[in-house]
C-alpha cells in the first residue's frame, strides 16, 4: 500500500503534523486487554454495582424500570438496524426510514398530536427543545411559565439554555404537591410563550389540567404537555387538553434504564408548529416509479442549511431508541398499553395503602397518584431508611431534599408492572420493622 | 393584470416591484423574478409576513424554500404590508409558472416613492442575470 | 425473495383483538382506578396503536433491516461520520447486568463499578486530548458544542468581558453557527485559503476583543491537518480568545498529536465515531467536551470524582454553566467506548489512527487516477474528490455516482460536502476496512466512470426503490399513517 502511495513509511504520511506538536510519548492508557481478559475485567466492575435485575427497584423520577419483551432486545440487535447511520441514501435506507415514520405515527396516535420527529436526546432536552419552538413561535415573547412539581433537572435544563438568549424561567410553587389556578393564573401575562404541564407531575399526581391549559391560552401563551409515555394507556391524550406542543422520556418504551442514558425524547406537536419543530422528520413520497417510499424531509428547518436561523443545532434523533420504542408500542398494542398503566397504578396504589400504614411514614401529598407518589418519614430519616431497604435488597426510593429542601423528610417511589405483590409487602414489612418503637410525632 | 417587464424595478437579490398611484397612496406589488425561481427549482414553501407588518428598504419580509436552500426575500423600499398573496402558500406552482402576475406576493403601502431610485431598472437586471448572478 | 408483505406500514398490517405482549394479571386486590384518578384526567379508550400477533412484529422489523444497508453488511465510506466496525464484545459488555440495569438516581454506594469506569474515561479523554478537565454529560457532538460555547459565554460572562462573536470557518458544519446562536454569540465566516487551510490574514482582520471563540475541525472536513494550527491559536489567544475544536476527526490524530497541544481550549468528542460505538440509524452518539483547567469550573455537572478509593458524583460549582440533560449522560455509548479503549491500549489507540490514514492514503493513491483531489496527493483519515470534470464533461455528478455505487453494493460516500469543493465526494475508509474491500471499491468507481450518464441519471437500479421524489415529500409533507 505504502508503494502505490508512493510513501516510505506510515510515519512519512504523517508530515503534514509540525513536529514541535507531535506527542512525543506512548499514551498513558493501560495495555491492550484481549476479549477474555476484557470479559473478566467487564465482570468484575459490574459486579460492584447493584442493577434492578439483582435487587428490586422502586426508584423513578423519570426513569423506570418497565418490562422490556425480549423481542424488542433481538430485533434492535440486528446489526442492519445498530451499525447503519442517518438515511442519507434512502434507497437503501428504507428499513430506518419506514421505521421512523412508523415510530412517529405511533407517537402522533399516542399523544393526539399531528406531527412527531424523530426524536431528541432525552426528556428535558425534548422539553428545552419545545419551549424554544414556542419562544420562536410566539416572537416577542420571553417568559416561559413550569410549576416547581416539573422534574428538577428538567428545570435546570431550561436555565441552563434560558440565559443566554434573554429567556426568562417562571416557576410556580407547589407546595401541596398540585397546582393552584390562582396562582398559576397570577404567573401567566402577555410576556408568557408557553406553560409546560406535567401529566402525571414530578410527585406522580395526576390532575385534571384542562383548566390550567385553559388559563395560558386565555393570555395566548401555547400549552406543552410533559407526559409519562406508559401512563397514555388510561389517561387522556394531551391533545385533549390543549397541548399544542407534547414531550415525554421515551425510556419506559422498552428501553434500559443504563444509568440515565441513552434515552429518548419524545417531541410532537400540532401542525401549525411543524416549521418550528427540530430535528429529523421522516416524510411519505414514492420513488420514480411510483412506489411508495420514504425521506428525511422538511430538511430546511434544519441547521446544516438554515444555520444560525435554525431553531435547533440538533441533528441527530435517537434511531436505535426510536426503533425499541416502535417495536414496543407494536407489541404492545392499544390493549397492553393499558393493561400494563393499570398494573403500574393499581401496584402503586395497594403500596401506597399499605405504606400509610406503618406508623413512622406517611403519604406526604393528597393528590391522586398513578404509578409513583412521595413517603414522608415522619423521623426524618431518608437516609436511613433507605440504606436499610437496600440491606434488604431493595432500591427503596429517591430522596427528595436534593431538589426541594422543604421535602427532605421526603422521598420519591416508584412501581412498575414488574413488581410482584411479595416484593410490595417485603417493602411494607422493613418500614414497619423500621417503625418499630420510632418516635412519630401524630401517630 | 398584464405587466410590462420593463415598467418595473428589480433588486440585486432578484425581487421585482411595480408601482401604481391608488387614490392619493403610492402602492407597491412584490414578486419574485423568473430568474430566481428558476435558480430555486422546486419551490416547496413559502414565509409570508402579515397584513399591518412594516419593513425597511432591503429588510427581509418573507422566505422561499426548496427542498434543500431557504431564501430570504427582501422588500425593495419601505412599506407596510397591506395585502398578502395567501394561495400562493399552497399553490408554490403558479410561481414556477406565472412569478409576474398570479405569482405576486406582497402588496405594500410605499412610504417613500423616491427609494424606486435606487433599485434597478429592467436592462441593468438583465445585464446582471446575464453575467450569473 | 423479498418480503413484501411483511414490509407493509405496520398500521395496515393490524388486525382488531390481535395481542403480542400479554401481561399477567394483577396480584394485588383490585381498584377502581377510574374513581381514584380525576375524571377529567382520564382517557376514554387506549391510544389507536396497531394490534399484531409477536410474530407479526418479529417478520416485520427484521425485514424492514434488510432493507438497510450498514457496516456489518458493506463498506460504508461515508466521509466525516468514520464508520468503522462496532466490536460485538462491546455489545455484549455493555449490556451486563450491574451496567445496562442501574437506575439513575442510585446511591453512590450501589454504582462503584460504573463510576469507576466513568472516571477512567474521563481520564482517558483528558490523556488523548491533552484537556485535562472533562463532563461526559452532552449527548451528541452538537450538544457537546452548544456545552463548550456556554462554558466560554460562562468564563468571559465571569470575567466581565463583553465577547459577542464566534468565528467559524467557511468550510464549517452547519451546527456551529446554530450552537453559537443558542450560547448567545454571533458567527462571523473566516475563509479559506486555495489550499483549503484557514485564510490567516482573512482571520487576523476579523478577531479582535469581541471574539469570544475560533472554532475549528482540525484535522479538517478536507482530511488536512491545518499545519498553521499553532498560529492560528497563537493569533486567537493574543486577543483573549479561545479555540475550540471539532474532534469529528480525532480517529486520524490519536496518540500522534493532542488538541491541547497544538492550542485547542475546548473540545468535543464523537465516542460513536471515533471510539467504536455503533451509529444506530443515526443515533445515540455522545458528546463528552474536554478543557483547560482554568474552564473547568463552568463545565456542565454532574462530573465522577475520587476521593480514596471510592468515587462520587461532583455536582459542581456555582460557576458551572448547569445541566445540559437530564442524568448523568449517554452512559451506554461511554461504556462501548470504554471498552473499546481497554482492547486497544494506548499503542493500539495509535495503530487505529495510523492505519486509518494508510488506509485513506490508499484509496486516495488510487481514486485521484479517477477523480481529481483538489487538495493534494495525500490526507489524513479522509480525503475529498471532485466530480466536477465529470459533470462537465459527460454530465455525471456526485450524485450520480453515488447512487450507482450502490448497485455495486458499496454505500456512498459523503457528497456535496463541504460546500467548498464543487461536486465533492468526501471517501474516508477506516482502518478497519482491507485493501482487498478498497481494490473492490475503486474498480467499482472505474466502471461506473466508463458508463452512460443516461443510466447513471436512472441509478440505483437494483434498490427496493429508484430515487424517491423529495420535492413532492416536502411540497406536501406526509408526516403520519392515517387510515383510509
Amino acid at each position: 500500500m505504502l508503494q502505490a502511495i508512493g510513501a516510505a513509511s506510515v510515519a512519512e504520511l504523517f508530515e503534514s503534523i509540525p513536529s514541535e506538536l507531535r506527542l512525543n510519548r506512548p499514551l498513558a492508557i493501560p495495555p491492550a486487554l484481549s476479549e477474555i481478559e476484557l470479559t473478566q475485567h467487564a465482570k468484575k466492575l459490574a459486579g460492584k454495582n447493584l442493577g434492578a435485575e439483582t435487587a428490586t427497584c422502586f426508584l423513578g423520577g423519570g426513569a423506570y424500570d418497565h418490562f422490556i419483551p425480549a423481542v424488542v432486545d433481538s430485533l434492535a440487535s440486528r446489526g442492519e438496524f445498530y451499525t447503519s447511520y442517518t438515511p442519507y441514501q434512502p434507497e437503501v435506507s428504507q428499513g430506518n426510514l419506514q421505521v421512523m415514520f412508523e415510530y412517529e405515527t405511533l407517537i402522533c396516535q399516542l399523544t393526539g398530536m399531528d406531527v412527531s420527529n424523530a426524536s431528541l436526546y432525552d426528556g428535558a432536552s425534548a422539553t428545552v427543545e419545545a419551549a424554544l419552538m414556542c419562544l420562536a413561535q410566539n416572537d416577542g415573547r420571553r417568559k416561559v411559565v413550569v410549576p416547581e412539581s416539573l422534574h428538577p433537572e428538567y428545570r435546570m435544563c431550561l436555565k441552563t439554555y434560558f440565559q443566554w438568549i434573554g429567556a426568562e424561567l417562571v416557576e410556580v410553587a407547589t407546595p401541596e404537591g398540585t397546582l393552584d389556578l390562582q396562582a398559576w393564573t397570577n404567573a401567566i401575562d402577555s410576556q408568557t410563550a408557553c406553560v409546560i404541564l406535567p401529566q402525571p407531575n414530578f410527585f406522580g399526581i395526576v390532575e385534571d389540567l384542562k383548566p390550567f391549559a385553559a388559563a395560558a391560552k386565555s393570555a395566548g401563551a401555547s400549552v406543552v404537555a410533559c407526559v409519562d409515555a406508559i401512563s397514555l394507556g388510561i389517561l387522556d391524550k394531551p391533545s385533549n387538553w390543549s397541548a399544542d406542543v407534547v414531550v415525554a422520556e421515551g425510556q419506559s418504551l422498552g428501553n434500559p434504564l443504563q444509568y440515565g442514558g441513552p434515552y429518548l425524547g419524545i417531541l410532537a406537536c400540532r401542525e401549525a408548529f411543524v416549521r418550528r419543530l427540530p430535528g429529523r422528520i421522516a416524510g411519505q413520497t414514492i420513488d420514480r416509479s411510483g412506489k411508495r417510499c420514504w425521506v428525511l424531509t422538511l430538511q430546511t428547518r434544519e441547521q446544516h442549511i438554515r444555520r444560525e436561523k435554525a431553531t435547533s443545532n440538533i441533528c441527530t434523533n435517537q434511531g436505535l431508541f426510536a426503533l425499541r420504542a416502535a417495536i414496543y408500542l407494536s407489541l404492545l398494542g392499544p390493549q397492553g398499553l393499558k393493561e400494563t398503566a393499570l398494573l403500574c397504578g393499581q401496584k402503586a396504589h395497594y403500596l401506597k395503602q399499605q405504606i400509610a400504614s406503618a406508623p413512622r411514614y406517611s403519604i406526604a401529598f393528597d393528590g391522586a397518584t398513578w404509578c409513583e407518589f412521595v413517603v414522608r418519614d415522619q423521623s426524618g430519616d431518608v437516609a436511613g431508611t433507605l440504606e436499610y431497604l437496600q440491606s434488604k435488597g431493595i432500591l427503596g426510593g429517591i430522596p427528595l431534599g436534593q431538589w426541594y429542601p422543604e421535602l427532605s423528610d421526603c422521598f420519591l417511589v416508584a412501581v412498575t408492572e414488574k413488581r410482584t405483590k411479595c416484593e410490595l409487602d417485603s417493602y411494607v414489612a422493613a418500614l414497619k420493622h423500621l417503625s418499630v418503637g420510632a418516635f412519630v410525632t401524630n401517630a | 393584470m398584464n405587466l410590462n417587464l420593463e415598467k418595473l424595478f428589480y433588486c440585486p437579490t432578484h425581487e421585482w416591484i411595480s408601482i401604481e398611484q391608488v387614490g392619493g397612496e403610492t402602492i407597491g406589488t412584490v414578486g419574485i423574478t423568473s430568474f430566481a425561481v428558476e435558480q430555486l427549482t422546486d419551490l416547496v414553501f413559502m414565509a409570508l409576513p402579515k397584513v399591518g407588518q412594516t419593513f425597511a428598504a432591503g429588510q427581509e419580509f418573507g422566505e422561499v424554500e426548496s427542498v434543500k436552500a431557504v431564501s430570504p426575500v427582501y422588500l425593495p423600499v419601505a412599506g407596510e404590508i397591506i395585502e398578502v398573496n395567501t394561495p400562493l402558500v399552497d399553490q408554490l406552482t403558479i410561481l414556477n409558472e406565472d412569478p409576474y402576475t398570479k405569482g405576486w406576493i406582497v402588496k405594500i403601502k410605499v412610504s417613500d416613492p423616491s427609494q424606486t431610485s435606487a433599485l434597478l431598472s429592467y436592462a441593468d437586471y438583465q445585464k446582471q442575470c446575464s453575467s450569473g448572478h | 425473495m423479498r418480503n413484501t408483505k411483511s414490509t407493509q406500514l405496520i398500521f395496515e398490517l393490524s388486525r382488531s383483538g390481535r395481542r403480542a405482549h400479554l401481561l399477567p394479571p394483577a396480584d394485588v386486590p383490585n381498584v377502581d382506578l377510574g374513581s381514584v384518578l380525576p375524571s377529567g384526567a382520564l382517557a376514554d379508550a387506549p391510544p389507536p396503536l396497531p394490534e399484531l400477533a409477536e410474530g407479526d412484529v418479529v417478520r416485520h422489523f427484521t425485514n424492514l433491516s434488510t432493507l438497510n444497508m450498514s457496516v456489518d453488511t458493506h463498506f460504508y465510506p461515508l466521509g466525516s461520520c468514520t464508520m468503522k466496525y462496532n466490536p460485538k464484545r462491546n455489545e455484549r459488555l455493555a449490556s451486563l447486568p450491574g451496567l445496562v440495569d442501574v437506575h439513575p438516581y442510585q446511591p453512590e454506594s450501589t454504582i462503584q463499578g460504573l463510576l469507576e469506569i466513568l472516571w477512567n474515561v474521563q481520564n482517558d479523554f483528558a490523556e488523548i486530548s491533552g484537556l485535562p478537565a472533562v463532563s461526559l454529560q452532552p449527548a451528541a457532538g452538537a450538544h457537546g458544542e452548544l456545552a463548550a460555547l456556554m462554558v466560554a459565554a460562562a468564563h468571559f460572562r465571569k470575567l466581565g468581558q463583553h465577547r459577542p462573536n464566534v468565528l467559524a470557518p467557511d468550510s464549517s458544519h452547519g451546527t456551529n453557527p446554530a450552537s453559537a446562536k443558542m450560547a448567545g454569540f454571533e458567527t462571523i465566516t473566516v475563509k479559506s485559503g486555495a489550499n483549503g487551510l484557514v485564510d490567516l490574514n482573512d482571520l487576523r482582520s476579523k478577531v479582535n476583543e469581541k471574539t469570544a471563540v475560533f472554532m475549528i475541525t482540525n484535522p479538517s472536513t478536507l482530511g488536512l491537518f491545518d499545519t498553521q494550527i499553532k498560529e492560528i491559536a497563537e493569533i486567537v489567544h493574543s486577543h483573549g480568545g479561545l479555540i475550540y475544536l471539532d474532534g469529528a476527526n480525532m480517529n486520524a490524530i490519536l496518540g500522534i498529536t493532542r488538541p491541547g497541544d497544538f492550542g485547542a481550549d475546548m473540545m468535543h468528542y464523537n465516542p460513536h465515531k471515533t471510539f467504536s460505538g455503533p451509529h444506530g440509524g443515526g443515533g445515540p452518539g455522545a458528546g463528552p467536551i474536554c478543557v483547560r483547567d482554568f474552564l473547568a469550573p463552568y463545565l456542565p455537572a454532574p462530573t465522577v470524582g475520587r476521593k480514596g478509593d471510592t468515587y462520587y458524583l461532583d455536582q459542581g460549582g456555582s460557576d458551572s454553566v448547569g445541566r445540559v440533560r437530564s442524568f448523568f449522560g449517554n452512559v451506554g455509548v461511554l461504556l462501548r467506548a470504554f471498552f473499546y479503549i481497554r482492547s486497544l491500549g494506548g499503542s493500539g489507540l495509535k495503530e487505529v489512527s495510523e492505519n486509518a490514514v494508510l488506509n485513506a492514503n490508499y484509496l486516495l493513491s488510487r481514486v485521484r487516477h479517477i477523480l481529481p483531489v483538489p487538495h493534494g496527493n495525500r490526507c489524513m483519515h479522509e480525503f475529498v474528490a471532485s466530480a466536477s470534470t465529470l459533470k462537465k464533461e459527460k454530465g455525471i455528478s456526485a450524485m450520480d455516482l453515488a447512487k450507482r455505487l450502490l448497485d455495486f453494493g458499496f454505500h456512498a460516500p459523503t457528497v456535496y460536502f463541504p460546500l467548498t469543493v464543487p461536486e465533492a465526494v468526501m471517501v474516508e475508509p477506516t482502518e478497519t476496512e482491507s485493501k482487498e474491500m478498497m481494490d473492490a471499491f475503486v474498480e467499482a468507481l472505474f466502471r461506473i466512470t466508463g458508463e452512460s450518464a443516461d443510466l447513471l441519471h436512472e441509478a440505483p437500479h437494483t434498490t427496493k426503490i429508484s430515487r424517491p421524489d423529495e420535492v413532492t415529500a416536502a411540497r406536501k409533507p406526509v408526516m403520519k399513517w392515517t387510515a383510509s
